[in-house]
């Protein structure tokens, strides 16, 4: 548990992307199973324990610690897993060490009554890191940091093998993963005996009107770029999977879908909120995501529906080496009987100029562009340049103020990156949104310098600074907010261009990004 | 009529003061005679009249504040009258000349200003020794449970594993200028850091020092050319300046006790916290008390709720004196 303890305490604290990867190659690495296995479990959020709730870990530590110095401490650290951690009694002697292996264990199979009994037996032969760690498996939040996809691609790191092909064959295995770990290690590839896995997404590149000019409209077709999540169907062998594009499962939050995957294949679509014949935008598809359990309210209310661009599987028959034409047919005459699975519609066109016309004025906001697809290209895993192209409707911007400043991690060490900006209403800035990159490493440099000539006051790391520096943000998509005091919230927010031209007095008002919803 | 605590040692808007000696310890503010216990700068002012402390701590002063720092100044060895009180000088184990200073009146109760103090062993300065004492005065600055500082060597040991893990990344350590720095650089070379150590221009003047009174550092390069250098030391207001932007991808680290508290690591962007304090953790705290057995122990500064709720439970007279002025942990 020590390695464990170490990598999760490591990775909460390390915010690149790179080093969190090299931590967890070299943990998986120079760990044995089957210790490396629960961990990735742990990591991709994939292992099922027995969870113990705050009252009950507070009652335990209440059992070993005065009342009112518990109290104190917590208040003190903020965090009530991280003081029982720290406050509990140091064990009299190192005794052996707990594998990782065996506190999973006895969190997976111990039953209700005896839970309390066995964690303070635990924490009573554990180092405060350790502590923290079985605290955190136990409450069932690691917060660290890492998706399932970037444990795959440092998985991926120490060999051969690709992150597409691990998460496949991740999917067809259950914790601890020895057969993935022995194929990695140059072994057998498992089968994949688990019904419905999933497969790698093919992924698009974005393109400009100028790289579409060398290209043949007749080679392509073309389809809108729907603004909800990418999704990928699997129902096979009486299993009904939804995954997400980087293999998390998350058909626990859409009952109403999976019941309506009655079909036997592997498809590829765009999960939608829809009312009636209109698709809802993003911002009511996310009050649906990361929950464990929908309300039959919000089932009503926001129906899920998927949207279908491609077939990968149908009935046993693997249809992705198959040119994309040929996908096409046979999604066509695939029969989905619910009326929430469609299809999302080829477009008409016969130059690019068709194609800019209907991307200029689509029938619906959510659409965020077209996609344009080769049509004899097979279905690949990863972002191939070339056979998939994603021409985005051109983003809004607005001109808002740089209001407060804060820095940055791992290479923008020391240089301010995090912005938060406003527009005005009235006399007044009201903060509108917050934008960490869109500019050069010359443009950082400068915006750095910037700040730290013109703080007004600062709030622990935070600036404030003088309303003085005008930024282009350039934007997705606006929603509706409660949680914003603008009421708006920005999708992928970035400074496109900065305005050292332009007065404050002159940057947009908020009435002009209301008009914008 | 007995002599009240109070008589002898009392708290004022400029520190303690001792009435028959006619002295502060360690005041807020100029004085015309202080005693300091150490040369940390929220301990160690400049602009006293007369000063006493060790030979060690009025060198600091002197680089720190110019040789001019007090009017008048005078090394402490062995016992000393003053007024109608002996006052003496004893190892605090805080930092390089750190002391605590014993004051026995001729009747009444001896005081133990402990000062800051620590009881892990500690290479750059002397260990805190057992002082026979009625009234002990101590700080509280970790005295919540929460606070059991690991093996200093130990955590030495992670940061040289973190740079055997990434290679091409310097790491920059927060340190204080006076005692952490040094002892991190101690630490390091303990754990088999053999290779050059960059340090911070502020750091540069008191590592000196240390190197002047036999202490070894091994090679110290300024961080301005920190040429093959993979380990630089700097005070933690550094990390906030431009001077950090030198460094290509950094590993910030931190050595300080309140790194044990993850909140604090993370506000301050830190990728890797040291927990390494010159101040006694909890259970070093509450043993001394036990060790020493006061009639009666006075806090000064700190978390002393959870210090007075352990005398409270542990029914050992105590109070705080609340004194505002001294930091947690002195730049």
């Amino acid at each position: 548990m020590k390695a464990f303890a170490r990598l999760l305490e490591r990775l909460a604290f390390t915010p690149g992307r790179n080093a969190k990867l090299t931590l967890m190659s070299h943990y998986f690495r120079d760990t044995p199973d089957p210790d490396r296995g629960w961990a990735l479990a742990a990591l991709t959020g994939t292992l099922q324990l027995r969870q113990a709730s705050p009252s009950l870990l507070r009652r335990l530590a209440g059992e070993r610690v005065d009342e009112q110095l518990f109290a104190l401490s917590y208040d003190f650290v903020g965090d009530l897993a991280e003081t029982i951690a720290l406050i509990w009694p140091e064990p009299a002697a190192e005794g052996a060490e707990i594998p990782l292996a065996q506190a999973v264990t006895t969190l997976r199979e111990t039953g209700k009554l005896a839970l309390p009994a066995a964690i303070a037996d635990m924490l009573d032969r554990l180092s405060a890191p350790e502590r923290l760690a079985l605290l955190k498996l136990a409450t069932g939040n690691l917060r660290v940091g890492v998706s399932a996809r970037l444990a795959h691609v440092a998985l991926a790191q120490a060999g051969p093998r690709s992150a597409d092909e691990i998460a496949e064959v991740l999917h067809g295995l259950t914790p601890p993963y020895l057969p993935l770990f022995a194929w990695l290690a140059g072994g057998p590839r498992p089968e994949l005996a688990s019904a419905a896995p999933f497969r790698p997404v093919m992924l698009s590149t974005p393109v400009t009107p100028e790289d579409l000019a060398a290209l043949d409209p007749a080679e392509h077709v073309a389809e809108w770029k729907w603004d909800g999540i990418r999704v990928q169907a699997v129902s096979e062998g009486g299993l009904r999977r939804l995954y997400s594009r980087t293999g998390e499962e998350i058909g626990a939050a859409f009952p109403d879908l999976l019941e309506a995957m009655e079909f036997q294949g592997a498809v590829d679509g765009e999960l939608l909120i829809r009312r009636g014949e209109d698709v809802a935008p993003f911002a009511d598809l996310q009050k649906r995501l990361n929950r464990k359990t929908v309300s039959r309210a919000m089932l009503h209310s926001h129906p899920a529906v998927l949207r279908l661009y491609d077939i990968l599987s149908w009935e046993g028959e693997d249809l992705r080496p198959l040119p994309l034409a040929e996908r096409r047919a046979a999604l066509e005459s695939a029969h989905f009987p619910s009326p929430r699975i469609d299809l999302s519609p080829l477009l008409p066109f016969t130059s690019w100029d068709d194609l800019a016309a209907l991307r200029a004025a689509p029938h619906a906001a959510v659409i965020e562009g077209v996609m344009i697809k080769r049509l004899d290209a097979p279905y690949l895993a990863g972002r191939p340049r070339g056979p998939w192209f994603k021409w985005k409707r051109d983003p809004m911007v607005v001109d808002a103020v740089l209001i407060y400043a804060q820095s940055g991690h791992g290479k923008r060490s020391g240089f301010y990156s995090d912005f938060t900006f406003g527009l005005w209403d009235g006399g007044e800035l009201v903060p509108v949104g917050k934008a960490y990159f869109g500019f050069t490493d010359e443009e950082l440099r400068e915006l750095d310098r910037f700040v730290r000539r013109h703080t007004v006051q600062r709030f622990g790391p935070v600036r404030q600074l003088e309303p003085r520096l005008v930024v282009e943000v350039a934007f997705e998509g606006l929603n509706v907010s409660t949680r914003h005091r603008s009421g708006l919230a920005m999708r992928f927010p970035r400074i496109s261009r900065i305005r050292w031209d332009k007065p404050a007095a002159e940057a947009d008002r908020l009435d002009t990004l209301r008009a914008m919803l | 009529m007995s002599i009240r605590p109070e008589d002898i040692l009392c708290p004022t808007e400029a520190g303690l003061y001792c009435p028959p000696g006619g002295f502060h310890i360690d005041p807020l503010r100029p004085v015309s005679h202080a005693l300091i216990t150490h040369g940390h700068s929220d301990h160690a002012r400049p602009g006293h009249g007369a000063v006493l402390a060790t030979r060690q701590t009025l060198d600091i002063m002197a680089i720190r504040y110019g040789e001019d720092f007090a009017a008048s100044r005078q090394a402490a060895d062995g016992p000393l009258r003053i007024g109608n009180v002996t006052v003496s000088f004893h190892p605090a184990g805080h930092v390089l000349g750190s002391a605590q200073i014993l004051i026995t009146p001729d009747t009444g109760p001896r005081i133990l200003v402990s000062g800051d103090y620590c009881r892990t062993p500690n290479p750059v300065c002397l260990p805190w020794e057992p002082i026979p004492c009625d009234i002990f005065i101590t700080e509280a600055t970790f005295g919540l449970p929460i606070f059991r500082h690991p093996d200093p060597l130990a955590e030495a040991g992670r940061l040289l594993a973190s740079m055997a893990e990434f290679t091409e990344r310097p790491h920059l350590v927060g340190v204080y200028a006076l005692g952490k720095a040094q002892r991190m650089i101690a630490l390091a070379r303990l754990s088999g850091h053999d290779a050059p150590i960059a340090i911070h221009g502020a750091l540069q003047r008191l590592c000196d020092y240390h190197v002047a009174q036999g202490i070894d550092l091994g090679p110290l390069v300024p961080a301005s050319e920190p040429g093959e250098a993979r380990l630089v030391l700097a005070p933690p207001s550094a990390f906030a300046t431009p001077w950090v932007q030198r460094f290509r991808d950094p590993v910030l680290a931190y050595a300080s006790g309140w790194m044990t508290v993850r909140a604090w690591a993370r506000q301050r962007g830190i990728e890797l916290p040291l927990v390494i304090s010159d101040h006694v953790d909890w259970p070093q705290l509450t043993a001394t008390i036990r060790e020493l057995a006061p009639q009666e122990v006075w806090i000064t500064h700190g978390a002393e709720d959870g210090l007075l709720r352990w005398c409270e439970l542990n029914a050992i007279p105590a109070r705080p004196l609340r004194l505002v002025g001294y930091e947690d942990e002195p730049e």
